[in-house]
């Protein structure tokens, strides 16, 4: 079976003044056709990075990738000309929903105009591209209205499909006049409208209250099934992990420690970090964990396992070099030398 | 109440905090409830939670009894003592034994300052210390917060956020104070992190015989943390009672739904059938009666009608004419 989006052995970092940062230190993952995937991991591990660079949108002058390949639908997004990558795929085949639906609308323009702006570029009824006209500036292209109309209706009914009341008047509005919530369901509206095969959810509830994450998460479930769309959702809220995803891949610190089908993750976590971070989460008793120590800096990583400093496991060849990948059972494998394993 | 019995340290009596809307021409052309009514009484060492979803009044409620905002009605007594209404000089008096956490401790320092000299500043302004004795209170301070000697020569940028809160509460804590208002003190921290901090909390209760109240939309913090609840809805608690009746047994059709949206990881995932439908309305144009029952599947006219009072039951208070 070839996965939809493959990630293979992907290093990348980000020239600062201090120094080279690591940030991805030979990450891969791959996503199915149709299946929920969470990246999940702490603040600073890379999780965001990964996602941008597989849309390629990283700043050119900083980031700089130094190995691996981008697998999407057979061609590597990495070599490929990208005119065409931007043509296509970007925006089209794979769509994004950012984390924050506060920051991410133009106050200026109503949400109609940001909508149709950007159908009139990606929408799935468009050609390719206007042929013979490619040279024109981007601002001067006209919209068919034929198209326009059609893409008009299409929108209609994906906002009815997010549970977005009353549609044609919310198009008028300005997005200050729509609550977190309603920006939220329309950036998914948003990243859908192109008929995407992939989208890259980055943190999508993180800025909403927890009734309304729980219908956010319910709505990107459901139309992510209905509409047969691969979903990447990063995120450092293991909880809203479990609600939707099909499978979970950890990171830390720049590179990925674990990845299993969801319910043996959160059952049989094998890594020490995925281990401790399961028992950090507030209980009832009050008694929670906390990993001892601090994320390290990536400008000069720990050598071997970037977890060694802060492992307990940690002896011989972890100090060394990274651990292989090391599978378990039923799609579920881990990097480490030492991971914990299930009573017989 | 039980203020009969033991006296609180903190007592909240009706109080409404509402801000003006204006119109062209300054006109008040309406008003936001933010805080719409609330009572209650804080007792000394305890753990008193406050939650509720953004925009029900938490914070407003916070910020107005430390005197940042001003009651519009209801009064707030702090040691037996009226504060609602103080002057700039004896507010200040008050200020150094009821302190406030920020959410954003990394926002509420001067980036310019070292962080030795943001540490001695409510010391310079609070008391008569001089410089020897100040320096001796930020170095105990610092090593029960759990932060080493060399963070005091460091810029706030250079610390982590997980530093940073330890950084927010050593300030507040140099002061001795014998109430803390945590707001969110956990948003935006990992899970990792999250925990070594609730457990500085709780041993700095104990060595420094703090009360708390927190505020925060994270209920399982809340329950971790706290021995007795309230949840706001819309600038009203709708319903208050120990923690754990609360989350055992809650009565309120919002607290159910709120607990309902926690996703339980092992569980049943609550994103395949959640009931609760629409968002909070618009805190400026509340609905009639029970401010719920525009979201709530028991509404009925009696609903619409009469705006349910808060009303002992089992061990609790909550406010709805159908109660579970």
């Amino acid at each position: 079976m070839t996965a939809l989006l493959a990630v293979e052995d992907l290093s990348l970092g980000f020239a600062t003044e201090a120094g080279f940062a690591s940030v991805l230190d030979r990450v891969s993952l791959s996503v199915e056709r149709g299946r929920v995937v969470g990246l999940v991991g702490e603040s600073g591990c890379g999780k965001t990075t990964l996602a941008r660079a597989i849309l390629g949108v990283l700043p050119r002058d900083q980031a700089r990738i130094t190995g691996g390949r981008v697998w999407f639908r057979g061609t590597d997004l990495l070599t490929a000309d990208p005119e065409v990558v931007n043509r296509t795929v970007r925006g089209r085949a794979i769509t994004f929903v950012p984390q924050d639906p506060f920051t991410s609308f133009n106050p200026l323009f109503t949400v109609g105009e940001q909508v149709m702006e950007i159908l009139k570029w990606k929408s799935p009824r468009a050609a390719a591209l206007p042929a013979g006209r490619s040279w024109l500036p981007a601002v001067v292209s006209r919209y068919p209205a034929d198209r326009r109309r059609a893409d008009v209706d299409a929108v209609l009914e994906l906002l009815d499909a997010v549970q977005l009341p009353r549609p044609d008047q919310l198009l008028r509005k300005y997005p200050h006049e729509l609550s977190g919530g309603q920006r939220q369901r329309l950036m998914i509206a948003m990243a859908l409208l192109p008929g995407p095969d992939l989208v890259i959810a980055d943190e999508p509830t993180t800025a909403l209250d927890v009734t309304i994450q729980a219908q956010v998460l319910g709505l990107i479930r459901r139309l992510a099934s209905e509409r047969n769309v691969a979903v990447l959702l990063t995120t450092h809220d293991l909880g809203a992990a479990y609600e939707i995803c099909d499978a979970v891949a950890v990171m830390y610190a720049g590179q990925d420690v674990e990845s299993a089908p969801v319910d043996r993750f959160f059952a049989n976590p094998a890594h020490p970090y995925t281990k401790k971070l399961l028992a950090s989460l507030p209980r009832a008793d009050g008694s929670a964990g906390g990993i001892p120590g601090e994320v390290p800096g990536l400008i000069a990583p720990p050598g071997g396992c970037r977890f060694h400093p802060r492992c307990e496991r940690a002896a011989g060849p972890c100090f060394e070099a990274r651990p292989p990948v090391e599978p378990l059972e039923s799609g579920h494998w881990v990097r480490c030398y030492h991971p914990h394993r299930e009573a017989p | 109440m039980t203020s009969a019995i033991l006296p609180s340290l903190l007592s909240v009596r009706d109080l409404k905090v509402h801000f003006a809307v204006r119109g062209p021409f300054n006109r008040r052309v309406g008003s936001i409830k933010a805080v719409d009514g609330v009572s209650f009484d804080l007792m000394p060492g305890e753990v008193f939670g406050l939650v509720g979803e953004s925009g029900c009044g938490k914070s407003t409620l916070g910020k107005t009894i430390m005197g940042i905002h001003r009651p519009s009605e209801g009064e707030i007594l702090f040691e037996g003592q009226r504060i609602d209404r103080l002057s700039p000089a004896a507010r200040r008096a008050v200020r150094s034994r009821l302190q406030y956490a920020y959410q954003d401790p990394g926002a509420s320092l001067d980036p310019r300052w070292k962080i030795g000299r943001s540490l001695g500043e409510p010391l310079v302004i609070h008391t008569d210390l001089d410089a020897a004795g100040r320096d001796a209170r930020i170095r105990d301070i610092l090593e029960a917060v759990g932060l080493p000697d060399t963070h005091l020569d460091l810029y706030p940028h250079e610390v982590s956020g997980g530093q940073q809160r330890r950084v927010g509460l050593a300030r507040i804590l140099t002061l001795h104070p014998r109430v803390v208002i945590l707001d969110e003190p956990t948003s935006g921290l990992d899970v990792s992190v999250q925990a070594t901090v609730l457990a500085l909390f709780r041993s700095l209760r104990a060595t420094f015989a703090l009360t708390y109240m927190l505020i925060s939309h994270d209920l399982a913090v809340v329950r971790t943390m706290c021995s007795r609840v309230a949840v706001m809805y819309l600038g009203r608690i709708v319903e208050t009672g120990p923690t754990e009746a609360i989350f055992e047994r809650p009565r309120h059709p919002y607290t159910r739904s709120l607990l309902a949206a926690i996703p339980k990881i092992g569980g049943v995932r609550v994103t395949r059938d959640f009931w609760l439908q629409g968002e909070p309305p618009d805190p400026g144009n509340i609905p009639s009666g029970c401010r719920f029952r525009t979201r709530c599947p028991k509404a009925t006219d009696l609903c619409a009608r009469e705006e349910p009072a808060l009303s002992t039951l089992g061990q609790g208070s909550v406010a709805c004419h159908f109660p579970d």
